[in-house]
């Protein structure tokens, strides 16, 4: 039961999601759409079935009304104006925390579902349960038939030798309609179900058989009197032609003489007698047609009722018996007449051959095949594998040329295969763990109206690019920064109504949320069409906040990125939307620690556009290999800005052991990669190295002075917290192709370290004045 | 011989279920996600019964209904709608359409093993 409940709740949120989705559509001009539609309503019925097999009540109400309205939407009656859409999408939410609850405890604010479920029924004129029973049987007076509500015990328990004492006989008349042998109903097998009850005589009436030119295949001629004696109430012998009932003409009356005319013989009934008497009627033409008696026994072979018909008349012709037995044995010895007891088209009544197992998995695959579950430590294995060979294959390349092959060599075309291979592998194993966004880019829409409510805005959101795949775990690393850039983007970035309309924009504001490949990377805008960063406002608090010098003169660029400094929050108030102390520094930072850049670009009065640049898998990177005190280190290619060679005139000596380099107007510091990794106790002549312009952690410039630059490559990741222990200033290890260890930089620690003692960016900053 | 009961229904969860309170019943089980598959499945496997969801895409229950009525090899079936209480008038469409019998969710298995009995020779 429990893998069932996590099939269920799994099953949920592709249903929530698809709900979510489709609502959107619909908003967006889906409506038209019956397929976006139905799969709406499809979604809410499908949990509102599953929670009811598992009791979970409060969900099956809120689903029912829900439900309820999504029918009248489908069925035309609602039209999905902008009201009843936020209404359909509020209820989606309480659905999604019902759910959630659901599954993992806890609460869901009651007065919430209560209003939903108001709102809902309002829509839908149907007024919400008030809890308790999900729902009334309303409406089923008047189709004639209900559910099935008697608990039948399992047959095989049921004893059906007991004699019954003092019972009631009931008289049941019985005459089936065509309909109930179309619908594969058979008298045979509801003269067995009553059986069961008590003890059964039963006569067949077989007067109304024609002659067989005369027979209409699918027509009905045989009717049957039952007497049935049972301690069984009457509803019980009545539940026994629930399936049937509309199909046959049946009347129960016990020994008393009350009639319970079971069928008041209303206009419908009429009109099918009618109906059938028609058939009955035309049925001769249709065979004379066919003057071959064989070829008419062949259409009947095909598939009627009559057929088996036929053959319980004919063998009750040829046995002679009374038409008259007593049913219990009768049953278990074919002598009742059992009018469609051999299936038309199925003369044989077992299944007509075992059930191949191997066909019956088709059934089962052909779902499989589509998608399979793999635990995840099994690609990673496989990653880690491939990872191997990419080496691998790096070193035979170079053990090659250093053998002096030249590249026309057969050795050296074949490793270029092997290479091109290494390389497909590895992009397949690679989109194994790929994932498209889609999965973080749905929880947004969700946010995006809490805010919006909270806030007092307008606010749509357009999603682009949600098909884009990147690695699973940069998928799930990204749902917070990106939570809190959208949060940001309408809480600070979007203006209050009255503000956009008095600047005459639009009253509703936009937030534009894509993802694209550019590349060999993701990129991920937030892009609003707010006011803009107010750069006055941010300058003033971060000199407020001692970030920045008064004196310093700054771009409108790096103004914009004081917003990632640490400590700095732009809303004099923290609001419960934004705040949550967490600033925009960490939100740089979670995504840097994922190999990721964020930078942003504003307008003042049209907005602004914070863009993500993210790698695509974690387990490879692009480097570039340089030399340092004999070390070979590998620094992340995508924290390089450029690569420049000092003049020895351009450093200037800094207080301390402090230098910094003068770069085209500007100074950066000059960080000494030996020093702070302490491979040497000496400051390295910059003259004799190159320098790497790097941008750090909170947006600001350095130079990483190292002694020379082997070249560029990608390389395999190889976690050395979990080979080795952790390292400052290294964030992990590869295996070069000569076979060498080398180390991977981490640029923010080694940058951080440097500023330890220094005067540090700001005074840089204020330097440059 | 244990009967092969066929069940389409788009809900994992839904077929799950069947499958298990089936399985423990004895019977063979044969599963596809829609009316759609439901016939593909049809077309070289045979069902002693068959039970059905009404909502499904592609091919709704009432759609797979009709065709199986008119497929002469299996048009004898009996097809078992699963249906909630209130799903009254999706019942009578279903009948209209060619179903045997019902079965109301949430089912308890004695209750599905029941329904399956009572159309069934």
């Amino acid at each position: 039961m429990d893998s069932l409940r996590q099939i269920f709740f799994q099953e949920c949120e592709e249903q929530l999601a698809e709900l979510e989705s489709g609502l959107l559509e619909i908003q967006s001009g889906g409506a038209d759409d019956p397929e976006i539609v139905n799969a709406v309503f499809r979604a809410v019925h499908s949990i509102k079935g599953g929670a009811g097999a598992f009791a979970l009540e409060d969900l099956v109400r809120f689903a029912h009304v829900f439900e309820t309205v999504l029918d009248e939407v489908r069925k035309g009656r609602l039209t999905t104006s902008s009201n009843v859409i936020e209404t359909l999408l509020r209820s989606a939410d309480v659905l999604s925390d019902l759910v959630r609850v659901a599954r993992d405890g806890g609460t869901v604010d009651d007065g919430r579902i209560r209003t939903c479920s108001d709102e809902l029924a309002a829509l839908s004129g149907v007024p919400a349960p008030a809890g308790g029973a999900e729902e009334a049987d309303e409406g089923f007076d008047d189709i004639g038939f209900t559910p099935v509500t008697v608990a039948l015990p399992v047959f095989d328990d049921l004893d059906i030798s007991a004699e019954p004492e003092g019972g009631t006989e009931y008289t049941i008349e019985f005459k089936p309609y065509p309909s109930l042998y179309s619908n594969a109903n058979e008298p045979v097998v509801l003269l067995r179900e009553l059986s069961r009850l008590g003890e059964v005589t039963a006569t067949c009436d077989t007067s109304a058989v024609p002659n067989l030119e005369e027979i209409d295949p699918e027509g009905s001629y045989l009717s049957w009197t039952i007497q049935l004696k049972t301690e069984q109430a009457e509803d019980e012998v009545r539940s026994i032609f629930e399936f049937v009932d509309g199909d046959c003409e049946l009347t129960i009356s016990d020994a008393s003489g009350s009639t319970a005319s079971a069928e008041p013989v209303d206009d419908e009934i009429e009109a099918l007698l009618a109906r059938v008497r028609g058939e009955v009627e035309e049925a001769p033409d249709a065979i004379r047609e066919d003057n071959n008696a064989d070829a008419a026994f062949g259409s009947f072979g095909s598939s009627n009722a009559v057929m088996g018909q036929l053959e319980a008349v004919e063998a009750m012709q040829a046995e002679q018996p009374k038409p008259t037995a007593p049913a219990p044995q009768a049953a278990a010895n074919n002598l009742v007449p059992p009018p469609a007891a051999e299936k038309p088209g199925s003369p044989q009544p077992e299944p007509a051959k075992p059930p191949a197992p191997a066909k019956n998995e088709k059934g089962a695959t052909s779902e499989a095949a589509q998608t399979i579950r793999v635990d995840l430590d099994r690609v990673d294995r496989l990653m880690n594998l491939v990872g191997e060979l990419v080496i691998n294959q790096a070193m035979l390349s170079q053990r090659l040329s250093e053998a002096g092959l030249s590249r026309s060599s057969e050795f050296a075309t074949g490793l270029d295969e092997f290479e091109q291979l290494t390389r497909d592998i590895q992009e397949g194993v690679m989109a194994i763990r790929a994932q498209p966004v889609k999965s973080v880019f749905q929880r947004m829409p969700r946010l995006v109206r809490e805010v919006a409510a909270a806030t007092n805005k307008k606010v749509r959101l357009v999603t682009e690019g949600e098909g884009t795949e990147v690695d699973k775990t940069v998928i799930e690393r990204l749902a917070d920064p990106l939570t809190h850039m959208i949060r940001n983007a309408i809480d600070h970035g979007l203006e209050k109504p009255e503000v956009r309309v008095a600047n005459g924009k639009r009253e509703e504001g936009l937030v534009r949320l894509s993802a694209t490949h550019r590349s060999g990377r993701i990129v991920i805008d937030i892009a609003d069409d707010g006011a803009g960063i107010n750069r006055a406002r941010v300058r003033a608090i971060a000199e407020e906040k001692g970030l920045i010098q008064p004196s310093a003169q700054l771009t409108d660029e790096e103004v914009d990125n004081l917003i990632f400094l640490p400590g700095f929050s732009t809303a004099s108030t923290i609001s419960d939307i934004s705040g949550r102390g967490v600033g925009m520094d960490v939100v740089k930072r979670s995504i840097q620690a994922l190999g990721g850049r964020v930078s942003i670009s504003s307008r003042p009065g049209e907005g602004s556009t914070f863009t993500l640049s993210l790698p695509l898998t974690l387990a490879v990177l692009y480097g570039m290999v340089v030399t340092v005190a004999d070390q070979t280190l590998v620094v992340p290619l995508t924290s390089i800005i450029e690569t420049l060679k000092p003049k020895p005139d351009d450093v200037h000596g800094f207080g301390g052991d402090s230098r910094v380099i003068g770069l085209r107007n500007n100074f950066v510091p000059l960080v000494d990669v030996g020093r702070e990794l302490g491979f040497r106790s000496q400051a390295a002549d910059p003259g004799a190295g190159v320098a790497l312009l790097v941008e750090s952690d909170g947006g600001g410039h350095s130079a990483l002075l190292v002694d020379a630059i082997q070249g560029q490559r990608q390389v395999v990741i190889k976690s050395l917290e979990a080979n080795y222990g952790r390292v400052p200033g290294i964030a992990a290890a590869t295996i070069l192709g000569d076979g060498r260890v080398a180390l991977i930089l981490d640029v923010d620690a080694v940058v951080a370290g440097a500023r330890i003692g220094n005067l540090g960016q700001e005074a840089v900053l204020a330097m440059a004045g | 011989m244990s009967k092969t009961i066929l069940t389409v229904d788009d809900s994992r969860t839904m077929r799950e279920m069947l499958l298990l309170a089936l399985q423990e019943a004895g019977f063979h089980v044969l599963q596809a996600e829609d009316g759609l598959k439901g016939l593909e499945v049809l077309q070289d496997q045979r069902a002693d019964v068959i039970i059905t969801d009404i909502n499904m895409p592609h091919l709704d229950g009432f759609g797979f209904i009709e065709h199986v009525r008119r497929d002469s090899t299996h048009r004898a079936v009996p097809i078992l709608v699963l249906t909630t209480e209130s799903d009254a008038e999706k019942k009578n469409r279903a009948r209209s359409a060619g179903a045997t019998g019902w079965i109301v969710k949430p089912f308890h298995p004695v209750k599905l093993v029941d329904a399956i009995r009572r159309v069934s020779a």
